[in-house]
């Protein structure tokens, strides 16, 4: 007998969609609710009622399901899959058994070893269950069912993870891959990305030459990328350990599959239910919810705009002369890449990549903060990504009239603030737009800087006492009076040259 | 085809129904009725019929991801049982959690 134990991992990976409402009513999706606020007739699973499903819930779906590189069937269908549960108050969950949206995919990882290919079995998409909870005291548990048919995505992997970093990485590349899509926030403290590693280890070939394995323990609910990681790992050497103990018996022909739970603090699983006490679920097809069937056209196009994947945006920053922590930084989200790319790509158009070196434009997109602009626009991320390359131009545009002088920095953080307020409103406007309608332009014309510095001079004849008498201090007030005088417009360059001379220093 | 005692006795427990002896006998005799019924529409030769997902000629009817509003929780425990402050009220669950 060979002692090779090769561990077998697999990984199913919920998450929570990207969606405003729920997957088959119109309740919101929110994490901060009064409990049992965000429950209708449809998701509490009255009698009489009709689902309808989400129609974006299906369009991230498919999406997720094609950068997975995965095959979109002509054809999907829902299923109910059956169990009783208090957090499932229709004694079944809303799923896909054996038609789901993506079949047949692969997920590159990159590991310390090199690039792994994972192979993607099946994309599908479900209603997730509410939250049970145990009262402390007092023999009774409680149900909060806001969560309940929240859209859920699983990802099912092919059992191709050799080892519990390969496992932690792969739902790392998963989460990013998702996340920068917008698929799904991923946020793993608010339950929207759980990870069920089912972990075996193949033994070697029986005497038909098939290979032979220890029992799957499907291991459930890891809601951290250091539980995957750390679960796997002990996983791997309880296997090893109850396999050596028992070759003849712990094997996956004699015992089957089990189920187990993670207790993070005391770094051990434990069985929640072995094979006999496995669900039967009884799937049947969701009578109340006709099938699905994309057209190619649409999937084609879902496939056109897929933007491009970060690892290769990735080696296109690093290439740029991005750091790899910048490069990350900008990889967080599509959209934030997005806009990168179109805020480099106009600042180079203006005066030749020469004049923009890598790190001042970054320089000037950090200035002009990314941080500022994903906030302000965060409602719009998902429906709308045209708007923020459009965005990035004209905020490409504003860096433009203040680094060519047309306006000057304070007036620059103002025509911000207005574009802002111009998009928010719907009605958005270009720099030069609001710059012309208010006025705004930098004077750079000597002769009326020089009316400023003297209106300046004549009126604060106390600090020009003071700047002369060797209090420098008093330039910087001289300063603001000449630039108020010209309502900001003034070019502070020239304004403080003409105030110098004029005060002899 | 009838229907074994332990398979309505199984049927029982997945539908979480304890089944008093009579019982079994009564509901074995009645899901074996229907399985007879199923069995005569085995007849049919359908192994040139697709199967139907669905019993409409619809597909893809969806709806736009606009949130709309809800029940409050008043409403939402107004039919429940038992209710503890916002929450649905339940005898105390022990396992886990099962996955969704
Ligand atoms: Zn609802």
């Amino acid at each position: 007998m060979t002692a090779e134990l090769v561990p077998t991992i697999g990984l199913e990976v919920h998450m929570h969609l990207a969606t405003r409402s729920k997957m088959f009513c119109g309740c919101r999706v929110a994490y901060d609710a009064r409990p049992n606020s965000l429950v209708c007739p449809v998701c509490l699973g009255m009698p009489g009622v009709l689902p309808v499903m989400n129609k974006l819930a299906v369009e991230l779906s498919v999406r997720m399901a094609l950068a997975l590189n995965c095959t979109i069937p002509d054809f999907a269908k829902w299923d109910r899959k059956h169990y009783y549960y208090p957090d499932l108050p229709k004694n079944y969950q809303i799923s896909q058994y054996d038609q789901p949206l993506g079949i047949n995919g692969y997920l590159d990882v990159e590991t310390p070893a090199g690039t792994r290919r994972i192979g993607i079995t099946r994309v599908h998409l479900e209603e997730d269950a509410g939250k049970l909870m145990h009262a402390e005291h007092g023999n009774y548990s409680i149900v909060d069912l806001n969560r309940t048919g929240t859209p859920l995505l699983e990802v099912v992997s092919e059992p191709d993870v050799r080892g519990a970093e390969e496992a932690r990485l792969y739902a790392e590349t998963l989460r990013q891959l998702a996340v920068y899509l917008g698929i799904s926030y991923c946020n793993m403290q608010l339950g929207q990305m759980r990870c069920e590693p089912n972990v075996s280890l193949r033994i070697g070939a029986g005497p038909d030459g098939k290979p032979l394995y220890t029992p799957i323990s499907e291991l459930k609910n890891l809601n951290s990328f250091r539980s995957v990681e750390r679960a796997v790992t002990f996983e791997i050497a309880r296997h090893r350990q109850e396999y050596l103990a028992d070759p003849g018996n712990y094997t996956l022909a004699k015992q089957g599959k089990s189920t187990r739970g993670w207790r993070d603090d005391e770094g051990i699983s434990f069985l929640q239910r072995s094979k006999e006490e496995a669900h039967d679920y009884r799937y049947l097809p969701e009578p109340d919810l006709v099938p699905f069937v994309p057209e190619r056209a649409w999937v084609e196009e879902l496939r056109k705009n897929l933007p491009e994947l970060p690892r290769a945006r990735r080696e296109r920053y690093i290439k740029m002369g991005l750091s790899e922590e910048t490069a990350d930084m900008l990889l967080a989200e599509a959209f934030v890449a997005n806009f990168w790319d179109v805020f480099h790509e106009t600042l180079e158009h203006h005066q030749g990549a020469g004049k923009w070196p890598i790190k001042r434009v970054l320089e000037l997109a950090n200035n002009w903060t990314l941080q500022d602009v994903r906030r302000a626009l965060n409602e719009k991320t998902i429906d709308a990504p045209s708007l923020h390359a459009e965005f990035a131009k004209q905020l490409a545009d504003l860096v433009v009239l203040v680094e060519t002088g047309v306006i000057n920095r304070n007036t620059g953080a103002e025509v911000f603030n207005k574009m802002i307020k111009a998009k928010l409103d719907l009605n958005p406007k270009s720099a030069a737009e609001i710059v012309k309608e208010e006025n705004l332009a930098q004077t750079s014309d000597s002769s009326a800087i020089e009316a400023f510095v003297d209106q300046a001079l004549a009126a604060n004849a106390k600090a020009v006492e003071d700047y002369r008498g060797g209090k420098k201090a008093s330039f910087g007030r001289l300063m603001g009076e000449a630039m108020k005088a010209s309502g900001g417009k003034a070019n502070p360059q020239l304004v403080k040259e003409i105030l110098l001379k004029k005060l002899g220093g | 085809m009838a229907l074994s005692k332990q398979e309505v006795l199984k049927v029982g427990t997945l539908s979480r129904i304890r089944l008093t002896e009579a019982e079994v006998e009564k509901f074995g005799t009645q899901l074996s009725a229907i399985l007879g019924y199923v069995d005569k529409l085995r007849e049919l030769d359908t192994r040139n019929v697709e199967p139907l997902a669905h019993a409409l000629p619809i597909h893809n009817v969806l709806r736009p991801d606009e949130p709309r509003p809800s029940l409050t929780p008043e409403e939402a425990l107004g039919g429940a049982p038992e209710a503890a402050g916002d929450f649905f009220r339940v005898p105390r669950v022990l396992d886990e959690g099962t996955s969704a």
